[in-house]
C-alpha cells in the first residue's frame, strides 16, 4: 500500500491527539501516538452520526485494547484501526494508511468503509 | 336544588364510584397520592379550604428563614388535572348530607359521594381570653397566617408567642428570623411538657434563653388590652403585665371535626372524629384520616401516622387490607438549634418504669433513658441538646432490643464513644425510615432484586425520602446487606484506574504527581480514555493550575477545553467572554457588537448574564479574542467544568430594597474563583435581599443579604434535575462568607467524584449538611487551613487562558482547520433567520449545493 500524499510535518502533529488535513479535498483526521514506537493513525475527519468534521477534536484512548477516539460531539468511539463506531454496529469511518518518514507524514488511499454507505 | 358539580364526572366516566375528599393538606394529599396508584377506579373530587393545593406545613417557618412559600409546594393545580382528579381549593365544605349523600361548600355547591374522605386536619387553639381577637394577634398554622404575621412584623419591635410547645417553640423561631425582640408565654410551668420531663424542659429553656429569647412559663393569661407604650398588653393572673406589638397563638391545635359533628358521626368526649382501625368512622362510607381522627381515643399529631392512616384507607378503599394500629409518637428535631429528641414513654409511666439521667448544665446537655422494671428494655427516652444517641435508642425501645447490662452506659460511656446499635442487630422488621414506613426486610427485599446503589433503593422504597432524619442509619444498613452478599461496590473510575476520583485526586496529591503519563505509570494500565483523561487533567488543574493547552495536558481534555470554546452541532464554536457579575460598560458593549458583527456571529444573551457569540470556526478563535483581549475582556470559562457565572441583581446601590450591595460581592466572588477547575461546573449567585431576584437558591452556591451581612446556600441545581439550594449559614460578614466559599469548594473538588454536582455530592455525603457544616464551620476534620490554602494558590495563580493561548505560537498552531491548508470547512453552512446567522439544516444544505 503506497502513501503518496504529503500530509504535514510530524510538528504539525499533536502528541496523543489529532489534528486535521486535507488530502485531495476530503478532511482527514491524523493521530499521533509517540511511543517508543511513534504511530499515526488517519480517519475520516467526518463523524458521521454527529454529521460534522469534528473527529481529529477528540480524545485519544483505549478501550478494551481497542485503540479509538472519542467524538467531541456525541462520545462515541471509533476504532482507530478499523473504522468502526463501537456504540453502533451499523457505523463506520474510513480508514487511510498513514505513515511518518524522514519528519513527513504521508497518506495513501482510505480503504473502503466497513459499512456500506446508505447513499 | 342546584345540580351535582361532580355529576357530569360521574355519568362522563361510565359510573366509577365518586369518590371526595375534604381537606388538602398533607395527609388529604398523600391520601389521594395512593389512590391513584389503586387499581379500583374511583371518580375522585379534592376539596380544599385553603386557596392553594397541598404544601408541606411541617416546615412552615423555614418561609421566614428565606424560604419562598412556594417552595414548600408539595403538589399543584396541573399534577390533579393531569391524573384526572377534580380539585377545588379556596370553598370549604360546610356540610355533609349523608341521606342525600352531598357535601356543600361554603359558596353553595354540592358534590356527591358513594365514598367520603374527611381530611380536615386541625385548627389553632386560641385560649378563651378577652381580647385574644385584637388586631395585632394572630395563629400559625397555614401560609396565609404567615403572610400576615410578617406584615404585622414589618412595624413591630417586640412579639410575643402563646405557648411553650413544639409549635410554639417553631413560631418563636419565626418571630425571631424576622427579628422581633421575642417572648415565649407558656402555661405549664415548663417547656415542650408533652414531649420532654421537667428536668429536659429546665436544660431546653437555658438553652433558649441563650439565644435572647426570653421565657415566661406559669403564665396564665387573663385578658389582652390596649398597652401604654406598645398596642396590646398581656395581663396575667399572678398580675404581671408584658406589652408587645404583636401575640401569635401558638398553643397546640385541635382536631377540625366540626363537619362530622354536625352530621352526628360519632365524636370523641374531647374531640375527634372516631374510626377504627380500617379508619372508617361510625359511617361506613366515611372515613377520617389524619390529625381530625381519633383512634384508641388518641390523636395522632404528627405526619408520619398520618400518611400511615392515609395509606390504610386507600387500601380498604380497593380492596386491600391494611389496617391502623396506632403509632410510634417518638419524635426528633431542631427547635431554634436545639436538638431535642422524644421517644416512646418519654415521661416514665408505665408501670415499674426506672429512669437514668445524665445532665450536663455547661453543655446544656440532658440525656434520660426509661427502662423496663428488669432493665431489659427501653420504655422511652428523652434527649436535649445532643439527637446523636436517637436513631440507636429509638431502635433499642421500637425492637425491643435486650439493654447491654449497664443502660447508663449508653448515656454516660465511661470511655471511648457509645457503640452505635450496629444494622446487624436489627430485625427485618426494624422500621428504618418512619415518615415512609420502610423496614430493614424491604430494603433486603430491594437488594435481594438487584437493586445496589443507594440512591436506586431510596427512589424504589422512597425511605429517607421524607424527613431525611434515616440517612445516615440506611446507608449503614445498605453497605452492610451489600457486605453481606459479597457486593463489592465498584466505585473505580475506567478499565485504566481501579480507583474513584476521590481516591485518584488524593494519590494525586499525596504523590505529587503533575502528568497523565506518570500518573498511568504509577497508579493505572494503558493509554487511558476519555472517562480518565478529562478527570485527571480537571485534578491536575485543580492542584498545580497549569495551562490546560500546556504540552503534557492538551490531549487530555474534553471537547470544549481542548479549544477553550464551545462546541456546537456543526463543529464550530461559541465565545463567552466574562462579564463578572453580568456589569458591563457601555463601550465593552460596544466591542462585542462590532466584533460579533466583524466575525458575523450569531449573539445571545445566556442565563448567566453574559453574551454568547456562536458560530466561530476555529481557526477565528485566536482572532476573535485578541481583539476581545485588547478591550479588556478575559475568558469566560463557559467551556470547562469549572467556575461559570456569578449572577447578581443590582442590589442596594440602585435598589429601593437592597439591603446590601450584591454587585460588589458578585464581582469580588467571580474574580476570586474565576478559572477554578472542578468536578462539575459550578454556578453562583448574589441577591441584595429576600426577594431573591438573582434566583440564589438554585445555585450551587447562593448568597442573599440580610440587614445584618449575608446568608449562604449551598448545593442548589437548576438543570435537568433541578434541586434548591440548603441554608448552610445566616448573617455572615464579607471575610466570613469568603472562608466559607473556599472550604466548601474545595472540600468538594478534594471528595466528589467525575462529573458530581454539588447537589448530587451532598446527598451522597454522609452525615449531611451537618457534617457539612461541621467540616467547613467547625473545622472538625483539621483540614479548614489546608484547604484555604489551596483555594489561595489557585486564585494567586490565575491567568486568562485565552491571553496565554494567542501570545503562545505554539499553542496558537493548534486552532488551524487543517494543518496543510488555508481552506475553511466545506460543511460549516449558514443561512439567516431573523436577521442572525444558523446552522443550516441537512435539507438546507442539500438545497444550497445544488443551486451551487
Amino acid at each position: 500500500m503506497s502513501c503518496d500524499f504529503i500530509a504535514c510535518h510530524v510538528t504539525d502533529l499533536v502528541e496523543y491527539s489529532g489534528v486535521c488535513a486535507l488530502v485531495n479535498g476530503q478532511q482527514v483526521a491524523l493521530f499521533y501516538l509517540p511511543m517508543r514506537n511513534p504511530k499515526i493513525y488517519a480517519i475520516d475527519n467526518f463523524d458521521p452520526i454527529g454529521a460534522a468534521n469534528v473527529l481529529s477534536r477528540g480524545i485519544i484512548g483505549e478501550l478494551r485494547g481497542e485503540l479509538v477516539v472519542a467524538s467531541p460531539l456525541y462520545k462515541q468511539h471509533f476504532s482507530l484501526t478499523t473504522g468502526r463506531c463501537l456504540e453502533d454496529e451499523t457505523v463506520a469511518v474510513r480508514v487511510w494508511p498513514a505513515e511518518i518518514s524522514n519528519g513527513l507524514v504521508r497518506v495513501g488511499h482510505p480503504q473502503q468503509s466497513l459499512i456500506e454507505s446508505a447513499a | 336544588m342546584t345540580a351535582l358539580e361532580n355529576s357530569l364526572a360521574a355519568s362522563g366516566t361510565a359510573g366509577r364510584p365518586r369518590l371526595v375528599v375534604v381537606g388538602n393538606g398533607m395527609v388529604g394529599h398523600h391520601f389521594v397520592e395512593q389512590m391513584l396508584g389503586a387499581a379500583v377506579p374511583f371518580a375522585i373530587t379534592v376539596i380544599g379550604a385553603e386557596p392553594r393545593p397541598a404544601y408541606d406545613r411541617v416546615h412552615l417557618s423555614e418561609v421566614f428563614a428565606g424560604r419562598a412559600p412556594a417552595e414548600l409546594a408539595l403538589t399543584t393545580r396541573e399534577f390533579y388535572q393531569e391524573a384526572g382528579v377534580e380539585a377545588h381549593f379556596g370553598d370549604p365544605v360546610v356540610s355533609i348530607d349523608r341521606e342525600a349523600r352531598t357535601v356543600t361548600t361554603q359558596g353553595g355547591r354540592r358534590f356527591g359521594y358513594d365514598k367520603l374522605v374527611l381530611a380536615t386536619g386541625s385548627f389553632p387553639f386560641v385560649p378563651p381570653v378577652p381580647g385574644a381577637d385584637s388586631n395585632g394577634c394572630f395563629t400559625y398554622r397555614t401560609i396565609d397566617d404567615l403572610g400576615e404575621i410578617r406584615a404585622a412584623a414589618a412595624k413591630a419591635r417586640r412579639g410575643v408567642v402563646v405557648g411553650g410547645g413544639l409549635l410554639g417553640l417553631e413560631a418563636a423561631n419565626a418571630l425571631r428570623n424576622l427579628g422581633l425582640e421575642t417572648h415565649v408565654v407558656e402555661f405549664a410551668p415548663q417547656l415542650m411538657g408533652v414531649q420532654v420531663d421537667p428536668e429536659g424542659g429546665a436544660i431546653l429553656r437555658s438553652q433558649i434563653e441563650a439565644l435572647g429569647i426570653s421565657i415566661h412559663t406559669g403564665k396564665n393569661t387573663q385578658r389582652i388590652v390596649a398597652g401604654e407604650e406598645l398596642p396590646l398588653a398581656m395581663h396575667f393572673a399572678d398580675g404581671e403585665v408584658l406589652e408587645t406589638d404583636l401575640i401569635v397563638f401558638s398553643a397546640g391545635v385541635r382536631p377540625d371535626d366540626k363537619l362530622a359533628r354536625d352530621a352526628d358521626i360519632k365524636i370523641g368526649e374531647r374531640g375527634g372524629i372516631v374510626i377504627d382501625y380500617r379508619c372508617r368512622t361510625s359511617d361506613s362510607d366515611i372515613y377520617a384520616v389524619g390529625e381530625c381522627a381519633l383512634w384508641g381515643g388518641k390523636i395522632f399529631g404528627l405526619v408520619a401516622p398520618g400518611y400511615q392512616m392515609a395509606k390504610v384507607a386507600a387500601s380498604a378503599l380497593t380492596g386491600g387490607d391494611l389496617s391502623f394500629h396506632g403509632a410510634d409518637m417518638s419524635t426528633k428535631l431542631k427547635l431554634l438549634g436545639v436538638d431535642v429528641g422524644s421517644i416512646g414513654d418519654s415521661h416514665a409511666r408505665s408501670e415499674g418504669a426506672l429512669c437514668y439521667r445524665v445532665v450536663d448544665e455547661r453543655a446544656g446537655i440532658y440525656k434520660k433513658l426509661v427502662v423496663s422494671a428488669d432493665g431489659e428494655r427501653l420504655l422511652g427516652a428523652v434527649l436535649v441538646g445532643d439527637n446523636a444517641l436517637y436513631d440507636t435508642l429509638l431502635q433499642y425501645c421500637l425492637n425491643g432490643i435486650k439493654l447491654p447490662a449497664q443502660p447508663l452506659s449508653l448515656i454516660a460511656p465511661s470511655g471511648g464513644e457509645v457503640v452505635a446499635l450496629g444494622p446487624d442487630s436489627l430485625p427485618e422488621t426494624a422500621t428504618i425510615c418512619s415518615c415512609h414506613n420502610v423496614s430493614k426486610g424491604d430494603i433486603c427485599c430491594q437488594i435481594d432484586s438487584g437493586v445496589t446503589a443507594l440512591s436506586d433503593i431510596k427512589s424504589a422504597t422512597k425511605a429517607s425520602t421524607g424527613c431525611g432524619g434515616c440517612a445516615a442509619l440506611l446507608k449503614t444498613v445498605v453497605d452492610s446487606e451489600l457486605a453481606k452478599r459479597g457486593v463489592a461496590v465498584n466505585n473505580h473510575l475506567c478499565e485504566h484506574f481501579a480507583y474513584s476520583r476521590q481516591e485518584l485526586f488524593h494519590l494525586i496529591k499525596v504523590g505529587g504527581i503533575h502528568t497523565f503519563e506518570e500518573l498511568v505509570a504509577r497508579h493505572g494500565q494503558g493509554l487511558g480514555c476519555d472517562i480518565c483523561k478529562p478527570t485527571a487533567a480537571s485534578i491536575f488543574a485543580s492542584l498545580d493550575n497549569e495551562h490546560v493547552l500546556d504540552k503534557p495536558h492538551v490531549g487530555l481534555q474534553d471537547t470544549n477545553d481542548t479549544f477553550l470554546a464551545n462546541m456546537q452541532k456543526d463543529g464550530t464554536y461559541s465565545v463567552v467572554p466574562r462579564i463578572a457579575g453580568g456589569e458591563i460598560t457601555a463601550d465593552k458593549l460596544i466591542v462585542l457588537g462590532q466584533v460579533a458583527k466583524k466575525y458575523n456571529l450569531y449573539t445571545k444573551i445566556t442565563g448567566g448574564q453574559r453574551i454568547d457569540l456562536f458560530g466561530a470556526r476555529l481557526n477565528e478563535l485566536p482572532l476573535i479574542w485578541e481583539e476581545l483581549i485588547a478591550a479588556g475582556f478575559e475568558t469566560g470559562h463557559a467551556y470547562g467544568k469549572s467556575v461559570r457565572t456569578v449572577k447578581s441583581c443590582v442590589g442596594s446601590t440602585w435598589c429601593r430594597y437592597g439591603q446590601q450591595d450584591s454587585v460588589s460581592m458578585a464581582l469580588r466572588i467571580e474574580h476570586r474563583y474565576k478559572g477554578l477547575r472542578s468536578p462539575h461546573k459550578l454556578k453562583f449567585a448574589v441577591s441584595g435581599c429576600t426577594r431573591e431576584c438573582a434566583e440564589a437558591q438554585s445555585k450551587d452556591i447562593g448568597v442573599i443579604a440580610t440587614d445584618k451581612g449575608w446568608n449562604l446556600y449551598v448545593c442548589g441545581n437548576g438543570g435537568m434535575r433541578p434541586r434548591h439550594a440548603d441554608l448552610f449559614a445566616t448573617d455572615l460578614d464579607d471575610d466570613t462568607l469568603i472562608r466559607y466559599i473556599d472550604r466548601l469548594l474545595m472540600f468538594y473538588i478534594r471528595t466528589a467524584d467525575r462529573l458530581q454536582r454539588t447537589s448530587v455530592w451532598l446527598e451522597n455525603l454522609e452525615g449531611g449538611l451537618d457534617y457539612l457544616r461541621s467540616v467547613v464551620i467547625d473545622d472538625s476534620l483539621g483540614l479548614g487551613a489546608e484547604l484555604e490554602a489551596q483555594m489561595e494558590h489557585v486564585v494567586s495563580t490565575y491567568v486568562c487562558e485565552w491571553k496565554v493561548a494567542v501570545e503562545d505560537p505554539e499553542k496558537r498552531k493548534r486552532f488551524r482547520q487543517f494543518v496543510n491548508s488555508d481552506a475553511e470547512d466545506q460543511q460549516v453552512v449558514f443561512v439567516t433567520d431573523r436577521e442572525q446567522i444558523r446552522p443550516a439544516t441537512p435539507a438546507e444544505k442539500r438545497e444550497l449545493a445544488t443551486v451551487a
